[in-house]
């Protein structure tokens, strides 16, 4: 009996395992096959032919669509981590009028689907002159990922112990020297969860980058993979999608193995004390 | 070194009101102690003196220095908290190096200062680990180690001792005293540990509800407490309380008739109190003897030896409760009826108001409850 659950369990495992892995299995597998190979069912792959990556690059300017996307994920997640944590310290040391009013408007920013503020959106980004640029995409992204963080980060702050900003203060800090000196360091694995979950989220990103951008050169990937067109208008080049699909995966795992452990302290942290 | 001067000093948080008009006059060198029950205001009196809490009104000098509108770090005092409140990702070094380093001090210099305190405290083998890998002991001494490489006029003390086991506590307390012997620096010391207080302190200022009940030393406060608050709240156990009638009021002192029991002439001046009316006796648990020929007779309820002394819970009618404490194993059982003798001059007698009767000094002449000018303040 004691076998059988635990040969449930692995079996269990493993399907989950394979569910979410499958896909990615498939893209991988299916980026190193070409012409009519590519609408044969196969799981295992024949041969490593990597005139597909070759394709990616040469068809379209894609070396410049990762280079956006490093860009655009990377300011946001510059500029979310920045604004989270000192509006984090605000939130979460500072008594203020209209501070939980103004909590609940930022959580409320982040209730409304993409869809809905697109227009509303377009309009302030055409006004800022930033349409068809990097920075009106980096302000957009922000949208989304500046709510959580400043909520996540907020929360974590709440939870470090008044007395050592006092002592702090006692030693001479000024607020903005306790942030960066003692708070910073004691929220770093909160820090990396939610810069990483913000990286995601940009890299990601596929309506405003989408909506925001006209010329290829301005793309990042996620539109610029959508917008790949074969020979003719009637064929989707399914080897060039499913490599550019691989390489831009790839940074993302590599990140998440970097910051695994980070990630899982900031994920429990606070749970216990201690 | 330097005083700290409160005067008329008041705390509100909104409407609520925290601290009524404390005025207090810290002296140089002083080690002074605040008492009181939890939720009297002696954390936020302290808290108010090193700025971490704006002050509403009144001023407060340090060294003649207005330093009302000043930040912590200006102040030049030090704190020491009760939670330790240690920067947990930095060394000890670090942690006592921290405040010099914002001081921009020299490396050289903050080396010194931070070394010199840590052969101080003996935790100079310490210097490279991280507070959690320190006991609560240590950690306190990184603490306290902070506090000194300041170099601070005024040392604060936020409840120290309160998170160590009792021998450490006992182990760390005569520390501190030792640290008040080698510095000579001002020190305020918050409590609720009697022990503590009557031990460091050179004065006691007993708080109750934002206001200061009495201020003096430990001694003047122990035998001459000056209201009904201070009687009750130092000395364990508590103090005895007796209502009791006044039947006589005299030049030798004033009598009163015990409940159930004799009559008793306590040496203290009337101080207006007169014939018929209800007031407090107050006697301390080692002031009253068990005695052939006693005033008052009741019954033994409950006894707890201590080895070095017993206590005897006494019923003595109606409901009224003495505990006596007297030296080496108890020689009575529960149940067994006893004559008990209160010694007149170590009473106290109250009046409605809770205010202590003035002794009668030897000379017939009513003599202040407590010398020190600092009972005017309160």
């Amino acid at each position: 009996m004691k076998a059988l659950t635990r040969i449930g369990f692995w079996l269990l495992v493993v399907a989950i395992g394979l569910f979410s892995i499958f896909p990615f299995y498939y893209a991988v597998i299916s980026s190193f096959r070409s012409g009519s190979d590519l609408f044969k069912v196969a799981y295992r792959p024949e041969r490593l032919d990597f005139s597909n990556y070759i394709a990616v690059f040469e068809r379209q300017p894609f070396g410049t669509n990762i280079f956006n996307s490093v860009v655009v994920a990377g300011s946001v997640v510059a500029l979310s981590l920045g604004l989270g944590i000192t509006a984090a310290y605000a939130f979460g040391r500072i008594r203020f009028r209209g501070r939980s009013l103004l909590l609940m408007t930022i959580l409320t920013v982040s209730m409304f689907p993409q869809v809905a503020v697109l227009s509303g959106m377009f309009e302030l980004i055409r006004s800022f002159g930033l349409y068809n640029t990097l920075p009106g995409l980096i302000l957009a992204n922000l949208m989304l990922t500046l709510p959580f963080t400043i909520w996540v980060l907020t929360t974590f702050m709440r939870e470090l112990p008044k007395e050592i900003e006092e002592a702090a203060f006692v030693d001479g800090a000024t607020p903005w020297i306790v942030v960066r000196r003692v708070f910073l360091p004691l929220m770093m694995p909160a820090a990396v969860t939610t810069g990483l979950l913000a990286f995601i989220v940009s890299w990601n990103e596929f309506l405003f980058a989408l909506t925001f951008t006209l010329t290829n050169e301005q793309r990042t990937v996620p539109p610029a993979i959508a917008l790949m067109s074969g020979s003719t208008a009637y064929e989707l080049p399914w080897g060039t999608i499913m490599a550019a699909s691989v390489i831009v995966t790839v940074p993302i795992i590599a990140l998440v193995l970097i910051f695994q452990r980070k990630i899982v302290a900031g994920l429990t942290a606070g749970a216990v004390k201690g | 070194m330097a005083d700290v001067v409160l005067k008329n000093v008041r705390k509100s948080f909104g409407r609520a009101r925290v601290i009524h008009g404390v005025d207090l006059d810290v002296k140089d060198g002083e080690f002074l102690v605040f008492v009181g029950p939890s939720g009297c205001g002696k954390s936020t009196l302290l808290r108010l003196i090193a700025g971490l809490e704006d002050i509403t009104s009144g001023d407060l000098f340090i060294g003649g220095q207005r330093v009302n509108d000043l930040a912590p770090a200006k102040r030049g005092i030090a704190m020491v908290f009760q939670s330790y409140a240690l920067y947990p990702h930095m060394s000890v070094y670090d942690n006592m190096a921290f405040g010099l380093e914002l001081a921009k001090s020299s490396k050289a210099q903050i080396d010194a200062k931070v070394r010199e305190a840590a052969r101080m405290l003996q935790i100079e083998n310490l210097l490279d680990r991280k507070p959690r890998q320190l006991s609560g002991g240590q950690r306190q001494r990184v603490a306290i180690g902070r506090a000194i490489v300041r170099d601070p006029k005024v040392f604060l003390f936020d409840e120290p001792l309160s998170n160590l086991d009792a021998a450490l506590r006992v182990q760390t307390r005569i520390e501190i005293a030792k640290l008040h012997t080698d510095t000579r620096a001002t020190m305020i010391y918050v409590t609720h540990d009697q022990v503590e207080a009557m031990t460091l302190a050179d004065r006691i200022v007993v708080l109750n509800a934002g206001r200061i009940e009495q201020v003096g030393t430990p001694l003047e406060l122990y035998h001459r407490p000056a209201n009904l608050f201070v009687a009750g709240f130092l000395g364990s156990p508590q103090m005895n309380f007796i209502t009791c009638v006044v039947s006589h009021v005299g030049s030798d002192g004033v009598q009163v008739q015990l409940p159930n029991a004799g009559m008793i002439t306590v040496p203290v001046s009337s101080d207006g109190v007169r014939v018929g009316e209800t007031v407090t006796l107050g006697i301390r648990p080692d002031h009253v003897k068990v005695s052939a020929q006693g005033t008052l007779t009741g019954r033994i309820e409950l006894v707890e030896e201590l080895g070095e002394n017993h206590l005897l819970y006494v019923d003595f009618g109606k409901d009224r409760h003495l505990t006596i404490r007297e030296p080496g194993d108890a020689r009575h059982g529960i149940g067994q009826e006893v004559s008990l003798s209160l010694a007149p001059e170590s009473c106290h007698l109250f009046k409605d108001s809770g205010e202590a009767l003035p002794l009668i000094a030897p000379t017939g002449t009513p003599m202040a409850r407590s010398p020190s000018p600092a009972t005017s303040a309160a």
